[in-house]
């Protein structure tokens, strides 16, 4: 099965570029696909994007359209294709509802930096304005929630518009872009000549340190007596991960990741802290807390991460690199900018071979706090604990697998549980939290790394939201391993509740849920249900040995708590659960 | 804090609606914002006047706003020697017998009358916008029955003294 997927993408690789044959402006799209090197269409058809369906189908380019069953399908398994793969994602759909149906995804890509590209339908220039049936304002809705977006109003300006797009999507800060085109462009007889080069003055990402700040930063560490990294997801997009090692190995710097920026550090390396934030190690918050220099490297200070801003690093030099300099100083006053792509700024650290701080006491003193305060969790004999699946499942992938996870608590566990040692293996929707975003994502992944192991990670809740996505795996052969930690409820929500409203479970109780192996059945996938602790490792055995998609439901204990846990509010160094 | 913040941008399809949108977006205030083409064509030039609550704020702003794609050139003026200057066309109920006396009024104002019919009167001024508030002060007890302000448009000066007196330090933006 994995052999057939990969198949395809090899196919893909060596299939001739098509050249000739410019019928429509469909056909014209088609091939400014091609010549943007893409591998993979998520998309759905639909009226307005008839002409470029047609031209998919009359083309032989080498790549290939994944048809999802719902848009927002297409467009998180486009997320996790680019997530893990580095390439952009891109995405086709119709006018109106087509498009509409994406905005969650959007969203979700423009929170998370996720390089999209995406198409979409758009009524024929000429009606435009009318509400013509499935018009919508594509531009307008998306021009909040994309780095960039297009309308193509001339089909001269397809090529250049296609090839900026790209370009947009995936440099500097990736983000995605919207090219919404009008039916009577896909429809219009193309010239053959097109001039495609660009020039955009407004957009000159700046990727190289500026050696005064780096100065200063080394500097700064080399007084610094209690230094901390804090490393983020910008770490990842520079693919800056053994540049990160070398230097926080050359300066023995204790490292916090964000939850976006896991697998961006090896968890198991002696000075990894844990994550930080709401959810995150005592350690890592600790660390954070009290450390007298704080360089951030491709985070954003989101606030589930520092938490009340007073309480956030309060007595730290404050070092940002970024490659977006309105990151810089918008949630945390920063003392040392550094405007920069993280390898490059990474790089220009190492060269300097600045002095060493002199810190063992303060890596002594956070090492107790590691021993002190570890991740915690309780078994019961009632069901399966989600910590200890977690760990379960780390064993038996060796820690290998790809994982996506959609939001919530089950999110939070594999956060901390599925210690990731290796880059863009961790697929989560962070800012945006959408629920939904595991499964589909899963699907993305593994048709971008056909030879990896994919496991989805869901609630019973948000795996109920795309499920409809089931289809694919037997479509595509796709042998995505889907475990539900099921507990019958929305659980951050009612721990929420339970802490936060006097456990009133206000419609967050999912009594009634379907039967996920007859599910699994009628889609043609092997479904299981495990509900004693003492079946799981037979069960995780025969999940990964099986050649093909499995869905299982894991019944987990129904009110475990995410723990340890920073109150709405509270500051980082007022964790509540820190211990048994 | 009032600051003057001008933007040259690519004149691409949406661009004011971005800005503008990004603006409310992010909970900026903007008092007045005015668009027009420069002397390089495809280029156009936003003066935008802003209230907001400290420098973290106007850096924030203008990082957000070089941040656009569109945009190519962000500067805060506010403490610069500039020329700035807004139009403002104002409607002025008056009788036959007022006339005189509403032309008196605007004449060391240099606006100009620009219609008169039986019972209105309306003038354009040009000037910095304390300039112009001042004449609609000494007009409202007259009957205002419409105004339109442009928003402020403004230039650095050739010359940049060293010293920090500058005209819009005068007018109190």
């Amino acid at each position: 099965m994995k052999a057939e997927a990969k198949k395809w993408k090899e196919d893909a690789a060596v299939s001739m570029k098509q050249t000739d044959n410019l019928e429509t402006g469909a056909d014209l799209l088609i091939q400014s696909l091609i010549d943007a090197d893409v591998e993979i269409i998520f998309g759905y058809p639909g009226g307005a994007v008839l002409p470029i369906y047609d031209a998919i189908y009359r083309s032989n380019a080498p790549f290939k359209h994944v048809l999802s069953r719902h848009e927002q399908g297409s467009i998180f398994a486009a997320e996790g294709y680019a997530r893990v793969t580095g390439k952009p994602g891109v995405v086709l759909a119709t006018s109106g509802p087509g498009a509409t149906n994406l905005i969650t995804g959007i969203t979700d890509a423009m929170m998370d930096s996720l390089p999209l590209v995406i198409f979409t339908g758009q009524v024929a220039n000429q009606v435009i304005g009318t509400d013509a049936f499935q018009e919508s304002d594509v531009l307008g809705i998306t021009t909040p929630i994309t780095k960039y977006n297009y309308q193509v109003k001339d089909i001269a300006d397809l090529p250049r518009i296609v090839k900026e797009a790209f370009h947009i999507a995936t440099t500097g800060r990736p983000g995605p872009v919207v090219v919404d085109i009008p039916k009577n462009i896909s429809e219009a007889l193309p010239k053959r000549n097109y001039d495609t080069n660009f020039y955009l003055p407004g957009y000159q990402p700046t990727t190289k340190p500026n050696p005064l700040q780096i100065k200063k930063l080394s500097d700064a560490l080399a007084k610094a007596k209690k230094p901390v990294v804090l490393a983020g997801a910008g770490i990842l997009f520079a693919d800056a991960n053994e540049e990160l090692k070398q230097f926080v190995e050359a300066y023995d710097l204790p490292v916090v990741n964000t939850l976006l920026g896991l697998g961006s550090f090896p968890g198991s390396n002696p000075l990894f802290l844990g994550m930080g934030g709401m959810h995150g190690t005592y350690a890592a918050n600790m660390g954070m807390y009290e450390c007298d220099l704080l360089i951030n490297i491709g985070a954003r200070f989101d606030d589930r991460l520092t938490g009340n801003l007073k309480l956030f690093a309060p007595n730290a030099t404050v070092a940002h690199i970024d490659i977006d300099p309105a990151e810089i100083g918008k949630n945390v006053p920063t003392e040392i900018p550094v405007v920069a792509d993280a390898k490059k700024a990474l790089q220009a650290l190492l060269e300097r071979k600045g002095k060493k701080p002199e810190h063992q006491e303060w890596l002594e003193h956070l090492n107790t706090y590691k021993e002190e305060y570890p991740l915690w969790y309780e078994r019961s004999e009632e069901a399966i604990s989600p910590q200890w699946l977690m760990k379960k499942i780390h064993e038996k992938t060796n820690g290998e697998a790809i994982v996506t996870t959609d939001v919530g608590q089950h999110q939070m566990w594999a956060a901390q549980y599925y210690t990731l040692d290796k880059p863009h293996n961790w697929v989560t929707s962070g800012g945006l939290g959408s629920m939904g975003f595991g499964f589909p994502s899963a699907i993305g992944a593994q048709l971008g790394r056909p030879d990896d192991i994919v496991i989805s990670i869901s609630g019973d809740g948000g795996f109920q939201m795309n499920m409809q996505e089931l289809t694919l795996l037997k479509e595509y052969n796709l042998p995505v391993k889907i475990i539900i930690l099921n507990n019958g409820a929305l659980g951050m929500v009612r721990q929420w509740q339970e802490e936060f409203y006097e456990e009133r479970y206000s419609e967050s109780l999912l009594d009634v849920g379907p039967d996920f192996v007859k599910l699994a059945d009628s889609y043609g996938i092997l479904g299981m249900r495990v509900d004693k602790e003492t079946d799981v490792d037979a069960a995780l055995d025969k999940i990964i040995a099986h050649d093909g998609p499995v869905l299982a439901d894991f019944r987990i204990i129904r009110f475990e708590k995410v723990y340890p846990m920073i109150a709405p509010g509270k500051g980082i160094n007022q964790m509540v659960g820190v211990k048994k | 804090m009032k600051r003057i913040i001008t933007a040259t941008v690519q004149n691409r399809s949406g661009v004011l609606n971005r800005i503008t949108g990004m603006l409310q977006r992010r909970q900026f205030n903007i008092e007045s914002i005015s668009v027009g083409e420069t002397e390089t064509p495809g280029i156009s030039k936003m003066t935008l006047v802003v209230d907001v609550a400290d420098d973290q704020k106007t850096e924030q702003l203008t990082k957000q706003l070089n941040k656009q794609i569109d945009v190519i050139k962000v500067s805060d003026i506010t403490d610069k020697a500039v020329v700035a200057r807004e139009l403002a066309l104002i409607k002025v109920a008056s009788t036959p017998q007022q006339m005189t006396e509403i032309q008196g009024l605007v004449t060391p104002f240099r606006g100009a009358v620009m219609d008169v019919s039986k019972d209105s009167i309306t003038i354009q001024v040009t000037g910095k916008p304390d300039k112009i508030d001042a004449l609609i002060a000494l007009l409202r007890p007259y009957g205002i029955k419409e105004l339109a302000r442009t928003g402020v448009t403004a230039l650095l000066r050739g010359h940049q003294p060293q010293a920090h007196v500058t005209e819009i330090n005068q007018f109190s933006v």
